[in-house]
């Protein structure tokens, strides 16, 4: 058990660098968004390069970040009746929510999502637009977020098991 | 596996999605959760092929490239940058001083100040939590009537959701596929209208209730010795005009359509960061807290809209979509009927969902069908984001009442809260009920009357049991605007 949570550990450590890592970039899109729509009015140019980055960049935050916001517990849950449960049975939800479901779910998007990317970088897929970014690095970023979200359910996952068991130790 | 006749996996789906929800499992995960399972049915029932599922990269890659969706990131750090560095308090502060001697001033100072958070940053919470822990004891002090005054300030802070820039209207844009500009503009009159409403009522309660919201002692409102009315111009200037600038930045140049609703928000943004600046507030550890909750919201709300639309996918595959539609076609009264439903529906879910999850799991639901009656959308989605306002104060989940629960002293009985609130939705339903009888309060133009005819649906023929559809195209939920 401890070893696990030794890698529960390192997990958490790594989704917390990468979570606030990837929070700056919210302000450098915003910066590129503000410059983009000062120059578009001010200077009549846009660059299909510069609007495609912005969504490049808010597509890292939210898909690498994901797992950060699992680790925060910031995804939001109802608690209507969870509330009454005891800790035991919350943490059982979680544990069979992400084996049967969670995790599933995380394999078949990273399988696919992997054949998706790789597909596009075969065939240098670009951005139909001109001045248009290349596409394989966005489509990566999905198995990227994927894949930490996968690291993070599995830290999860060891942190709930040693909830239960010092539970019912201590009872 | 024994088959399930096709008429009740709809409803199936649905009551396990309930219980999914209920039991306290995240909730992106439990809409993605309950599309796994019954996607499995639907593929082990023949009813959908396995390669809608293995689609699924590239609706996310759908949804990162929705453009218009970049706007939540901005306007909640926006909104973020200027709490923290203090506007709400300096508002609040000026404007209390102002209306301080008139009997219920400090209400309407809030309601003021609400409305103009509202205006420049869309984020309940921050309004709520900043006017709850400033005006609230204050409000105590001198003898406000504690139902009142909570009432004032949780429904003040809901503003917030209905005044543009609000995060809902995007969604609310985006789901229904209106331009958010649209949205906004439809919103604004119904808002202003709601602010003046919640004025009429301090106004009422201050003469039918002697006493409940009473004016402050003279010695308290002041600024200072000295001339105090230069003082006073002064101050007002200097904590008024920076947020109305800002206002005008973001709302004006979106209206006059210089700037998309994400280009004003970006703009926004930086103006906050600048605003912060010349305040000199603006500091690492604030801008880091900012940009952490401004991540951690970002993620929630795209992985619900990633969620719902593995759901979705699921949910058309078993032809839930048909469903909902024979549901809601078999009301009596066709349109009429289907608002009413629709808005009782939406309602009463507000009791226990928030806006997001209204927005990203009903609302794909609703559209089709009020496509085919061709009801303005803008009209629509306007009624909506009124009526999701409730969602914020009905008891015992609404968010706005467990902000202000947080921040408020002991002495305040949840209960009291509770009560405060009854009033404030009252007057909510009321402008739905307004903007349902005057559409013209959203589209500026005399509508044309609601026909009282039986609804008549034809519905296209979709087969997702085709190998070759990989139905990689087709509008899903939920739909973009672009």
């Amino acid at each position: 058990m401890n070893t696990l949570l030794g890698i529960s550990n390192r997990i958490d450590w790594l989704n917390t660098k990468v979570g606030v890592a990837v929070g700056w970039l919210i302000l450098i899109t915003t910066v590129v968004s503000a410059y983009n729509a000062v120059v578009r009015k001010a200077f009549d140019t846009s660059s299909n390069g510069m609007l495609e980055i912005q969504w490049y960049l808010f597509g890292a935050v939210f898909l690498l970040g994901s797992a950060y916001t699992l680790q925060q517990n910031a995804h939001v849950r109802i608690d209507l009746l969870s509330n009454r449960f005891t800790e035991k049975t919350r943490a059982w939800v979680d544990i069979v929510g992400h084996i049967f479901f969670t995790l599933p779910l995380i394999g078949l998007v990273i399988v696919h999502g992997w054949d998706f990317a790789y597909q596009s970088f075969l065939i240098n897929e670009y951005s139909p637009d001109s001045g248009g970014l290349i596409r394989w690095p966005a489509k990566t970023l999905i198995v990227l977020g994927f894949t930490l979200l996968g690291m993070q359910v599995f830290s999860e996952l060891i942190k709930k098991f040693a909830t239960l068991f010092n539970t019912q130790t201590v009872q | 596996m024994p088959i399930i006749p096709l008429e009740w996996l709809p409803p199936i789906m649905f009551a396990v999605l309930l219980v999914f929800m209920v039991s306290g499992f995240p909730v992106a995960f439990a809409l993605a959760a309950n599309g796994l399972l019954f996607g499995y049915v639907a593929i082990e029932q023949g009813l959908m092929s396995p390669a809608l599922l293995q689609a699924l990269p590239d609706r996310i890659f759908g949804i990162m490239s929705n453009d218009t969706l970049l706007a939540i990131p901005f306007f909640t750090f926006m909104g973020l940058v200027l709490e923290r560095s203090g506007m709400a308090e300096d508002l609040l502060e000026t404007i209390g001083q102002l209306f301080g001697r008139v009997r219920g001033g400090l209400a309407y100072a809030v309601i003021l100040v609400g409305a103009l958070l509202a205006a420049t940053t869309g984020v309940v919470a921050a309004s709520v939590i900043s006017m709850g822990l400033i005006s609230l004891p204050v409000m105590l002090k001198y003898g406000y009537s504690k139902p009142v005054a909570t009432g004032v300030i949780a429904a003040s802070g809901t503003l917030a959701q209905i005044l543009p820039p609000s995060l809902v209207l995007i969604v609310l844009g985006d789901q229904l596929g209106v331009s958010v500009g649209e949205m906004y503009k439809g919103a604004m009159l119904p808002a202003l209208m709601l602010v003046g409403l919640f004025m009429l009522y301090v106004f009422a309660v201050t003469r039918l209730q002697q006493g409940a919201l009473p004016a402050l002692p003279p010695d308290v409102c002041t600024f200072g010795s000295g001339n105090v009315g230069l003082r006073k111009a002064c101050a007002v200037l200097f904590v008024l005009v920076p947020p109305v600038a800002l206002i005008f930045l973001v709302l004006g140049t979106i209206f006059l359509g210089i700037a998309t609703p994400t280009e004003g928000g970006a703009m926004g943004a930086v103006g906050a960061l600048v605003l912060a600046y010349f305040k000199k507030r603006l500091n690492l550890g604030m801008l880091k807290q900012s940009i952490d909750s401004t991540t951690k919201l970002s993620c929630f709300v795209l992985f619900i809209l990633i969620g719902s639309t593995v759901f979705g996918l699921t949910f058309r595959a078993v032809e839930g979509d048909l469903w909902i539609e024979h549901l809601m076609g078999d009301l009596p009264g066709g349109e009429l009927g289907f608002l009413m439903a629709v808005q009782i529906l939406i309602f009463v879910l507000g009791f226990f969902l928030d806006f997001f999850e209204i927005a990203f799991i009903v609302i794909p639901l609703l559209v089709p069908v009020a496509d085919k009656l061709s009801i303005d959308m803008v009209w629509f989605g306007v009624m909506i984001a009124m009526n999701m306002q409730t969602s914020f104060l009905t008891p015992p989940f609404g968010f706005s009442l467990f902000y202000l629960r947080s921040v408020a002293p002991k002495v305040i009985k949840t209960i009291e809260i509770y009560k405060g609130s009854m009033p404030f939705i009252a007057m909510q339903i009321i402008m739905v009920a307004v903007i349902f009888i005057f559409p013209e309060v959203v589209t500026r133009e005399k509508k044309v009357k609601l026909e009282d005819k039986p609804l008549s649906l034809e519905l296209p023929t979709q087969n997702y049991g085709d190998e070759n559809d990989l139905g990689g195209n087709q509008p899903f939920v939920p739909q973009f605007s672009e």
